[in-house]
């Protein structure tokens, strides 16, 4: 694994972030982005990965470390789901919840709720609590997927304010987290934009396939343009951070980014190695941009919720 | 038969790609079970070069062991080319002459067809890659492709018995393009494709249509759920169209662990379900 060099945090061999890039300014904040290969089914070995590497982040002075989908646990969990659910008590969230004083971290896991359903969530930690959850709202159900058989979907979208740990920003960030299969909604993205959001934290287990010659990785491509649309579409950064290594023959092909809200990656995608990305995000660009673009002022909710009231009268009519 | 649509277009691959998968795939999937090293069956074909080839890269050539296993009517030149496949990746090959111990057992049935001999030579094989595998303390990498795979054209608990296979999701012609892009040697990538198993056996023979073809309409069938209607347009004629599906289908047997008589809550792989790396 590329791990940070001993003084500024970045890793040796970060694509075009170099330690100017990453050099914190007065209301930017520095986004690590945590490309790993969790180990299938072992919590505890992945929680002991997941705080060393929040120590790292936060000691070369990120705000922020976003992990893969379900980074504690592995993805295709199958029968596992159970023996790996956290409740939200649970020591392994409070250990992490402890380590992020200083530093926010957004970890990926199966919870568990009272009545014994599980959630594929994406935890928001920070000051030593969670201050968010998202529950994954599009289970994919098909190809090589079988979430809806061990999982449960999350009927929320919401944005939150993200503290970022030690981040001075003119004003809060705000953030709002897609897993995986909800990028492939697009209604996903607009609801959270419609709700002001600066930041889309989109964690992912995107196992790689599709080799047609001249087309490079089927699902690479398609996480490419996707992350490139939103970010520019919603006028907003998008932090795509994707798992690498197998399970069970799948590869995971990586690629994690940051993309601007003009729709272009900070810095080359990385490959499919385990890797820690350094990015530094600022409000500044935002507001430019939106200056520029003024699409989240024009955008017509009336519209949007017009023509959607008029939908569901002539549904609730037939 | 017409063809609509060239199989160079729907088979063609970026070999990069599948290169960097296939090279990760390997040392991930042996290195999690707590393996360094692999053991194959290298038979002077195709599909044997370039899983050694690509084991070599991703494992380094002295974690690679390739086993000849010639039986005295196999063709000469199979050993040749085993030979030469890998002495070009720098491995030392063990060489397994497998007639004494098939002679033994067909004593007692000299009557036996050349098809029953041909699956008890593959299930020999299989046994003594198990046991250089204990032995060596290597896991056993397959050979086996897609097309093989889906038309059954393979021996159950033979050659298709293996830890991990790189190949299993790529057709024949698709295998070829893999092997000229890491360069193998020439002849191996030529030559008519044989299980060897009998003197002058061919693949195409055995199988009675072209690789080129039968992939271009398992490609479309099965990858791209084609309908008949589609499939007729594209060129495939019916009786063609009939022969590879009853392949398909008659063989699924063969690409399934044994059915188990339900009993219980849970069943194993029907509702006892869990990932083959579990905890690794």
């Amino acid at each position: 694994m590329t791990m940070v060099s001993p003084q500024r945090g970045v890793p040796a061999d970060a694509p075009q972030a170099s330690r100017d890039a990453v050099e914190p300014q007065e209301g930017d904040v520095v986004v690590v982005l945590a490309q790993i290969a969790p180990r299938l089914g072992d919590v505890a070995a992945n929680l002991e990965r997941h705080l060393a590497i929040i120590d790292d982040a936060r000691r070369g002075g990120g705000h922020l470390v976003v992990f893969p989908e379900l980074s504690l646990t592995g993805y295709f969990l199958k029968d596992l789901v159970p023996d790996v659910a956290l409740r939200g008590d649970a020591p392994e969230l409070a250990a992490l919840a402890a380590a992020c004083t200083g530093i926010d971290a957004l970890v990926g896991c199966v919870l568990e709720s009272e009545d014994a359903r599980f959630h594929n969530a994406a935890v928001y930690l920070s000051g030593g609590r969670a201050v968010h959850v998202h529950r994954k709202c599009y289970l994919p159900t098909y190809g090589l997927f079988d979430e809806q058989r061990y999982l449960a979907a999350g009927d929320r979208l919401r944005v939150f304010e993200a503290p970022l740990g030690t981040a001075t920003t003119r004003r809060p960030w705000r953030a709002g987290t897609l897993i995986c299969e909800d990028m492939w909604h697009p209604t996903a993205p607009a609801l959270l934009a419609r709700q002001g959001v600066d930041l889309f934290l989109c964690p992912s287990a995107s196992p790689g396939r599709g080799i047609v010659q001249g087309a490079a990785l089927g699902t690479a491509l398609s996480y490419d343009s996707m992350t490139r649309t939103f970010a520019q579409l919603f006028t907003s950064y998008l932090v795509y951070c994707n798992r690498v290594g197998f399970e069970d023959g799948v590869g995971f092909w990586g690629g994690s980014r940051v993309v601007g809200p003009q729709g272009a990656p900070l810095a080359e995608p990385l490959g499919a190695e385990e890797t820690l990305m350094w990015h530094r995000l600022d409000l500044g660009t935002l507001r430019r941009v939106r200056i520029a673009y003024p699409l989240l002022r024009d955008e017509r909710h009336d519209l949007t919720d017009n023509e959607s009231d008029r939908l569901r009268r002539r549904r609730t009519l037939d | 038969m017409s063809q609509t649509v060239s199989a160079a277009d729907a088979l063609s691959i970026d070999t990069e790609v599948v290169t960097d998968i296939l090279l990760g795939f390997i040392r991930d999937e042996v290195g999690k079970v707590g393996f360094e090293r692999v053991v194959l069956g290298l038979s002077g074909g195709v599909d044997s070069a370039l899983v050694a080839a690509l084991a070599a890269r991703a494992l380094g050539p002295e974690q690679v062991i390739p086993v000849i296993m010639p039986y005295h009517s196999s063709s000469p030149d199979s050993e040749a080319d085993a030979r030469t496949v890998a002495a070009s990746l720098g491995l030392e090959p063990l060489v397994v002459d497998i007639s004494p111990q098939v002679d033994a057992y067909f004593e007692r049935f000299g009557d036996a067809d050349r098809g029953r001999r041909g699956n008890k030579m593959a299930r020999e094989r299989m046994s003594i890659l198990y046991d250089m595998s204990w032995t060596h303390r290597a896991l056993v990498i397959g050979t086996s492709n897609k097309t093989e795979l889906l038309l059954g054209y393979g021996t159950i608990h033979g050659d298709m018995a293996h830890a991990l296979n790189p190949l299993g999701d790529l057709y024949k012609t698709q295998v070829f393009a893999m092997a000229r892009a890491l360069h193998l040697p020439r002849r191996v990538v030529e030559k008519a494709p044989s299980a060897d198993l009998w003197e002058g056996q061919s693949d195409e023979q055995d199988l009675g249509f072209q690789y080129a073809v039968v992939d271009m309409l398992l490609y479309h069938l099965v990858d791209e759920r084609r309908t008949r209607h589609e499939l007729r347009n594209l060129g495939f004629d019916d009786a063609f169209m009939d022969l590879v599906g009853a392949r398909l289908r008659d063989n699924q047997y063969k690409r399934r662990l044994p059915i188990i008589a339900k009993l219980s809550t849970r069943t194993i792989d029907r509702d006892f379900r869990y990932p083959r790396d579990w905890g690794r």
